[in-house]
């Protein structure tokens, strides 16, 4: 490509030659790459010629697993010098999910990868798409509600990275302290807090985010702890087929979310707002409450971490006061596909091992923000944790707690964000909504073929 | 492919040798490689997806189940409601595009000061990736902070939720679509005006006719392949919309602007293959539906003129 060679061809030629050139350059770079980033698991299988393992770890994009992940590869390189860990990130929501499944079925996925426990886990086809991990030595300390959400009938499959979280109300201390409210334990006292905080007319009494609809759920979601409160079995025969959105208890959780749009006491902007400025207003105190997961502390304190402690957490609260149970979610896991072979399987296992280790737990907490207690028991909290997660400990001393419902059952209809910001901003009422969300359930439920559908 | 072309090429090309007199301008084998490729990357796919629109499938195995997904797609209000804003969406966008590509089309061919430039800037937004369209609109349509309602705001008017209004959304979309599109609509236009001989609007000066009876009688006959061109086109872009509309509302709020290609998105997204299929399928028949029919008309009326 130097002067002199292309000096000799004619000038007509020349124009012609030099766009053909670079465009065979481009294609040639573009294969290139191409081959770069799909062809390295097959062509260097495991050891290297220095002894070093590189493994792929996968995870769902977002500034707090960045942090995470990176502490993990600090500390994991101290500990086992001879496995490299390269990331790889997606996506989360239902299109990582489908990513997820794509990637699993073609056999093109990282060689750990980090992703829900619970339902969609089992939506995964674990038996025949993930590596059995039931012969390692963490497997034991897992807790008894942790265990069933990484397992199948023939086996453990998942290790937890990170801590439980609860879904419920999130409040502003500041607010509730200068207008003199008390935490409710029924939803009466629940309205007549929003009542007191809307006559103020300061602050939004409960803050709504439909810009980003997954947050619509909370209403519904953060709910299933009062139903599992009043009918222990429901998951299961909701499972069944038997148990249904539209009949009570679980209808209550679409009513009172139909009653507190009814009653104005959103923000102005609910129908725009996105997580990041529900975050901002809970901890900011420009709204009162926001019915939300623990884990949003973390966001709290990466951007407002002067606030931290002026936010303060309640479960979402039943009509009937003894009913009141708080809903907690169990941590995501790291997963080993079937694909992950030979060296590779050995270091990742190794991995899975030391996030869960004493040393594993300490680069944990420190890299992160607690949203609630571990479900591991080699993992233990630090005396100092965030408000909102020391809020959550009674409820844990006296036992009223229930794991959600995406883990107790297999089935979560996909579409229940869209339905919860109808019924959220009346377009469509209670009634219809949970009508609606049981066909959703239902196309679920025959996808995975259980019986009795 | 690029190298099995190009010998054959030459020879074609090469003028120094008679052309011999074929029944056929290429041999048979030239034939079989476009014929594999039409066969496997669109033929098998087709007829693939009308079976797997009867079954429940994951990506591992298959279940027979008839037309029980079709029978979900319209028995379920928030599946059907796509198929109405799709109607909606492709009859109000294509409508648009004619008029204001007429008009338009008028402006720019008649002697204004700029009409390079005007003509190009009309043409812009054709030139720019729809999913950046979309995004910018999304911000610039913030009912609270986006430029459109603070400027209303400064006029003393309060906005409407452009995209979170649940009556608003789909129209709000509809306005950007064809914003985005209206230039090429306005291309077609002008070519097809300029080719009108300047003589048939002389005859009619000459004949005392006003501006207007010459844009009925003379400009809007004569530009019926335009027409027709444009209408088909727009109809077929607005039928299978999709990727507008998922970065600016992603068919919400709730239900509200979505249309088939996003809830077909949706369905396969939470893995209800078949469903998906079903949905895939049904579009398919819609497009059909409404084109052939329009495509057969509008040749019969170009034929009798």
């Amino acid at each position: 490509m130097s002067y002199k060679e292309v000096s000799v061809l004619s000038p007509r030629v020349r124009r012609i030659a030099r766009p053909l050139l670079a465009a065979t350059t481009l294609v040639a770079l573009v294969s290139g790459c191409a081959v770069g980033s799909g062809g390295d698991s097959g062509s260097d299988s495991g050891s290297g010629s220095s002894g070093t393992t590189t493994i792929r770890v996968l995870y769902p994009t977002g500034a707090t697993n960045v942090a995470l992940f990176d502490a993990l590869a600090a500390g994991f390189a101290k500990a086992q010098p001879d496995v490299k860990l390269t990331f790889e990130t997606q996506p989360a929501g239902t299109e990582g999910d489908n990513l997820t499944k794509t990637k699993l079925s073609t056999g093109e996925m990282a060689d750990v990868f980090y992703y829900n426990s619970g339902s969609l886990f089992q939506a995964l086809n674990p038996d025949s798409q993930l590596a059995p991990l039931t012969d390692q030595p963490w497997v034991g300390q897992l807790s008894d509600q942790m265990k069933p959400v990484v397992s199948t009938a023939n086996g453990t499959y998942g290790a937890p990275l990170g801590s439980t979280f609860a879904g419920g109300i999130l409040y502003n201390k500041k607010v509730y302290q200068r207008l003199g409210l008390k935490v409710p334990t029924s939803w009466a006292e629940f309205q007549a807090n929003n009542k007191a905080i809307k006559a103020d007319g300061k602050v939004a009494p409960i803050e709504q985010t439909f810009g980003d609809t997954w947050t619509s759920q909370l209403f519904v979601l953060g709910d299933f702890g009062n139903v599992a409160a009043q009918v222990p079995d429901w998951a299961a025969s909701y499972t069944a087929g038997k148990a249904k959105y539209v009949d009570e208890p679980a209808i209550q959780a679409f009513k009172n979310q139909q009653q507190t749009f009814e009653d104005g006491y959103y923000n102005k902007d609910f129908a725009s707002a996105t997580y990041d400025q529900g975050v901002k207003a809970i901890a900011t105190g420009t709204a009162a409450q926001y019915p939300m997961l623990t884990n949003a502390v973390a966001a709290v304190a990466q951007s407002y971490p002067d606030n931290l402690d002026d936010v303060g957490f309640f479960p979402m609260p039943a009509q009937d006061a003894s009913k009141t149970q708080m809903t907690l979610w169990l941590p995501n896991s790291l997963y080993i596909p079937k694909t992950t072979e030979g060296a590779k399987l050995d270091a990742a296992k190794k991995f899975l091992a030391w996030v869960n280790s004493t040393e594993g737990c300490d680069v944990q907490l420190k890299a992160s923000v607690v949203s609630g207690p571990f479900a591991i028991s080699s993992c233990k909290l630090p005396s100092t944790v965030p408000a909102a997660v020391k809020d959550m400990q009674p409820y844990l001393d006296d036992k009223k707690v229930s794991p959600a419902l995406e883990f107790l059952s297999p089935i979560k209809g996909p579409n229940l964000e869209n339905i919860t910001v109808e019924v959220g901003s009346g377009i469509s009422s209670a009634d219809k909504g949970a009508k609606a969300y049981d066909e959703d359930v239902k196309k679920q439920a025959q996808q995975l073929g259980l019986p009795g559908w | 492919m690029v190298s099995t072309l190009t010998p054959s090429q030459v020879e074609t090309a090469s003028p120094a040798r008679p052309r011999p007199k074929r029944r056929s301008h290429y041999p048979l084998y030239f034939y079989a490689l476009p014929a594999l490729l039409f066969v496997v990357l669109f033929a098998v796919p087709t007829f693939a997806s009308f079976y797997f629109s009867l079954t429940r499938w994951t990506l591992f195995s298959t279940t027979f189940i008839g037309l029980d997904n079709f029978r979900q797609f319209f028995s379920e209000p928030n599946l059907f409601s796509g198929l109405t804003h799709t109607f909606i969406y492709a009859v109000l966008t294509s409508g648009t595009k004619v008029v204001l590509g007429i008009l338009l089309g008028v402006l720019l061919t008649s002697r204004i000061v700029g009409r390079g430039y005007l003509r190009s800037v009309i043409f812009f937004p054709v030139l720019v990736s729809t999913i950046g369209v979309g995004l910018t609109f999304k911000i610039l349509l913030d009912p609270f902070h986006g430029v459109v309602n603070t400027s209303l705001a400064a006029l003393g008017v309060q906005g409407p939720g452009w995209l979170t209004d649940p009556h608003l959304a789909l129209y709000s979309i509809i306005g950007v679509d064809v914003w985005k599109g209206v230039g090429i609509a306005t291309l077609i236009f002008i070519a097809g005006m300029v080719a009108i001989p300047q003589e048939y609007y002389e005859a009619a000066r000459t004949d005392g006719s006003s501006g207007w009876q010459m844009f009925v009688h003379i400009t809007l006959p004569l530009l019926r392949p335009a027409t027709t061109t444009v209408i088909l086109l727009s109809l077929i872009g607005g039928l299978r919309s999709f990727d507008l509309i998922w970065a600016m509302t992603k068919g919400g709020p709730g239900f509200t602007s979505d249309v088939i290609a996003s809830v077909i998105y949706k369905q396969y997204q939470a893995g209800f293959y078949g469903l998906s299929t079903a949905g895939n399928v049904v579009l398919f028949l819609l497009v059909t539906a409404i084109i052939l029919p329009l495509q057969l008309l509008f040749n019969r009326q170009g034929l009798a003129k």
